[in-house]
């Protein structure tokens, strides 16, 4: 089980991912539960979704574009960074952040390592699904890795 | 010159924190190798040939006394008692120990000097004009702009994992000493005509394996959003910029892919989004920024000092010197000094712990405790009385730094290449010694006037190859070193990309190729045309039928 941390605390995960392409997903999301879904799959089944039961995970090519009329039910918006390197993830926060004005909880998934969290945080996010390998106390100490606040994300 | 305020020093103290931690974890085993490459890489640290690269920004050239004696101390210290000055105004250290590293920038902490964001892909160290604020032609001075953009930059963290490098120059708009128009984004000081200040900004530029010279993104920004902006054009690359082919990454390849006008559509549209935003830089921020490098303390000096005079009229030396190595200053009775590291048989951009020490003192003495560092490789001092030239010369002679070469052939620029470098197909190092020795002529290079020999180790183009009048390029061919001629590059207004003569050649025929392209123009330049103008009038076919003799 990946260690999740929301607003700096190691929390249980209380949402089902759904991958995908995943098969016989109306049979999955009629059980019940609180779904993060792809953006395709999401905007499928949101209108028969409880809005505060349906997040929504984005790739790092999906255009945040497309969730923006409903942006203000959104719980929750994953970004999922398919290696650490790729900085594209960054520029969604920042986008959905600050151009958009999103509230609710954004979370990094997929390969989110403990030297990137200070600066994944200054981007907006609020809550980090560690790589299944990172040790969360470690995790937790990067949040004080600067003192400082850098001047673009303020 | 600006002083960090406590916000800088506590983000600097921090990252030698972090990276040590860091460095702790990879040598512990606990952080893998492919996690641990870009942390250290934004910290200026690479995997060499023979043992790891520490390379330390410079912040747009700009050097204090104190800042260099520590470079030497370094140098001495971890180092082999020599550092390299390189074409992005930096500084390398070629032998360091890995482990040494967080305390190499613990020390430069101790300094106001860093090395983060010199190397990965993210917006590396700033540049300008290395005459910035002195120079005589400049519209205004651009150092203020280039500390506002230092601080936006560093470890801005949306911008950290770009698809790859990011480099930025900003130049006070009169002639280009900072080849604004070969960088990511060149950005180039405009006044209005009603009196606004601001740039023209120029997008797309670069050298490396796709050259492009950089287009005009936007004829007039307004200076408040000069980091709006930036962000805007950042955004839009870090999104669309291509990740699946590194050699496709730069910034220039989505400008040609999208189409000037395409980019410049998407950058519009972000930036009218921010527009005015939080990030507006406000008059006061200029007002406050430009305090740290206004200098009102030019001692009034006579424009034509007596010992000047009697020094020029004395020695021929000296003479030369002045007339190659001395430029004029905004302010009457100074001049700005550039002290030549291109002395034949010294690796161009190399200084030893104890030139660096003497160019410390130097800088003290007779130029407010300044240093630049030059695209060029070589080192200014800013705010030299004219009365002081003599003493200032005889102190550079001293040292070896006062080679009167300064825009002549020997002035060449050059990687550390194979020597040192393992991106490098062919070493620059010998054969830029065989080229100075050939030529070490001063009558000769005198006479043949400026001309700009720029020679790179492979095709990243380090040593700006394509930029020069002449430009040579180490290549593989079946493992063996081979070297591509091209001529007719240059920075500066006309900007131009060099082509290729024809094919390549073994080192040791380097100098007698070159010595017969001199003759070419020998023959054929007109009353005071320098080599580049008769290159462009000429053409390309002389030059390729005297080296080639028809063969080729």
């Amino acid at each position: 089980m990946n260690t999740l941390i929301r607003n700096g605390e190691i929390v249980d995960d209380g949402w089902q991912w759904i991958d995908a392409g995943e098969a016989d997903l109306s049979v999955r999301l009629a059980a019940g539960g609180r779904f993060v879904l792809p953006l395709a799959a999401w905007l499928v089944h949101r209108a028969s979704l409880d809005p505060a039961c349906a997040g929504v995970w984005l790739g790092p090519d999906d255009e945040p574009e497309s969730v923006l009329p409903w942006l203000a039910d959104i719980p929750l918006i994953a970004i999922r960074f398919p290696v650490f390197t790729d900085g594209r993830g960054y520029s969604l926060a920042r986008l959905l952040r600050t151009r958009h004005g999103y509230t609710g909880e954004l979370r990094a998934v997929g390969d989110v390592l403990r030297d990137q969290l200070y600066f994944l945080q200054g981007c907006g996010f609020d809550a980090f699904q560690l790589r299944a390998d990172q040790c969360p106390e470690e995790a937790l100490a990067a949040f004080q890795d600067y003192s400082w606040a850098p001047l673009s994300g303020r | 010159m600006y002083l960090y305020n406590q916000t800088d020093q506590r983000l600097v103290d921090d990252r030698v924190v972090q990276f040590r931690d860091q460095m702790t974890r990879f040598l512990d085993g606990r952080l893998d190798e492919d996690s641990f490459r870009p942390l250290r890489l934004q910290n200026g640290l690479y995997v060499q040939r023979h043992a790891p690269m520490l390379r330390v920004a410079i912040p747009y050239g700009t050097l204090a006394s104190h800042q260099l004696r520590k470079l030497a101390d370094i140098a001495r210290r971890h180092d082999r008692g020599y550092g390299h000055f390189t074409t992005r105004s930096n500084i390398q250290y070629n032998w360091v120990r890995l482990e040494e590293a967080p305390d190499i920038l613990a020390e430069l902490a101790t300094v106001q000097m860093h090395a983060i964001q010199t190397s990965g892909n993210c917006i590396r160290n700033i540049t300008t004009d290395q005459f910035a604020g002195v120079a005589a032609d400049e519209l205004f001075d651009p150092r203020p702009y280039c500390e506002i953009v230092r601080q936006w930059s560093t470890l801005a963290p949306e911008f950290l994992f770009l698809p790859r490098k990011f480099k930025i120059a900003i130049s006070g708009g009169a002639e280009d000493r900072a080849a604004v128009r070969f960088h990511d984004i060149g950005a180039s000081a405009r006044v209005a005509a009603d009196g606004r200040i601001g740039f023209e900004i120029f997008v797309g530029g670069g050298l490396g394996r796709t050259p492009m010279v950089g287009k005009t993104l936007k004829g007039f920004l307004p200076r408040e959003e000069l980091l709006n902006y930036f962000e805007a054009i950042l955004r839009v690359y870090n999104r669309y910029g291509r990740r699946d082919n590194k050699y496709k990454a730069r910034i220039k390849i989505l400008v040609k892919d999208l189409g000037l006008e395409g980019f410049a559509k998407e950058v519009e549209d972000e930036w009218a989004w921010s527009r005015g935003g939080p990030a507006t830089l406000t008059e006061q921020s200029f007002v406050d920024m430009e305090a740290f490098f206004a200098r009102a303390d030019y001692a009034p000096a006579a424009a034509d000092d007596p010992g000047y005079r009697q020094a020029l009229q004395g020695s021929r030396a000296f003479a030369r010197w002045v007339e190659r190595n001395v430029a004029p200053h905004r302010a009457d009775g100074y001049a700005i000094v550039t002290l030549s590291l291109k002395k034949t048989g010294a690796p161009p951009g190399d200084a030893t712990a104890e030139q660096m020490d003497g160019v410390a003192d130097l800088a003290e003495r007779f130029s407010a405790g300044e240093i630049r560092v030059s695209h060029e490789q070589n080192l200014v001092l800013p705010h030299v009385a004219r009365k002081d030239l003599p003493a200032l010369w005889e102190g550079a002679r001293a040292l070896g730094l006062a080679t009167p070469n300064i825009g002549l052939l020997t002035d060449l620029v050059c990687c550390p290449g194979g020597d040192f470098c393992s991106l490098a197909n062919a070493r620059s190092i010998p054969v830029a010694a065989a080229i100075q020795q050939r030529f070490d002529n001063l009558d000769y290079q005198f006479d043949l006037g400026p001309l700009e020999l720029n020679m790179s180790g492979c095709v990243n183009a380090c040593g700006h190859h394509h930029i020069g009048h002449i430009g040579i390029l180490g290549v593989d061919k079946n493992n063996e070193e081979w070297y591509q001629v091209t001529i007719g590059g240059r920075e500066g207004a006309a900007a131009a990309l060099g082509k290729v003569i024809g094919p390549s050649f073994a080192a040791g025929q380097i100098p007698g190729v070159i010595e017969r392209l001199l003759e070419v123009y020998l023959a054929a330049r007109h009353e005071g045309e320098i080599f580049i103008d008769a290159v462009e009038r000429i053409g390309l076919e002389p030059f390729k039928a005297r080296v080639y003799g028809g063969a080729a």
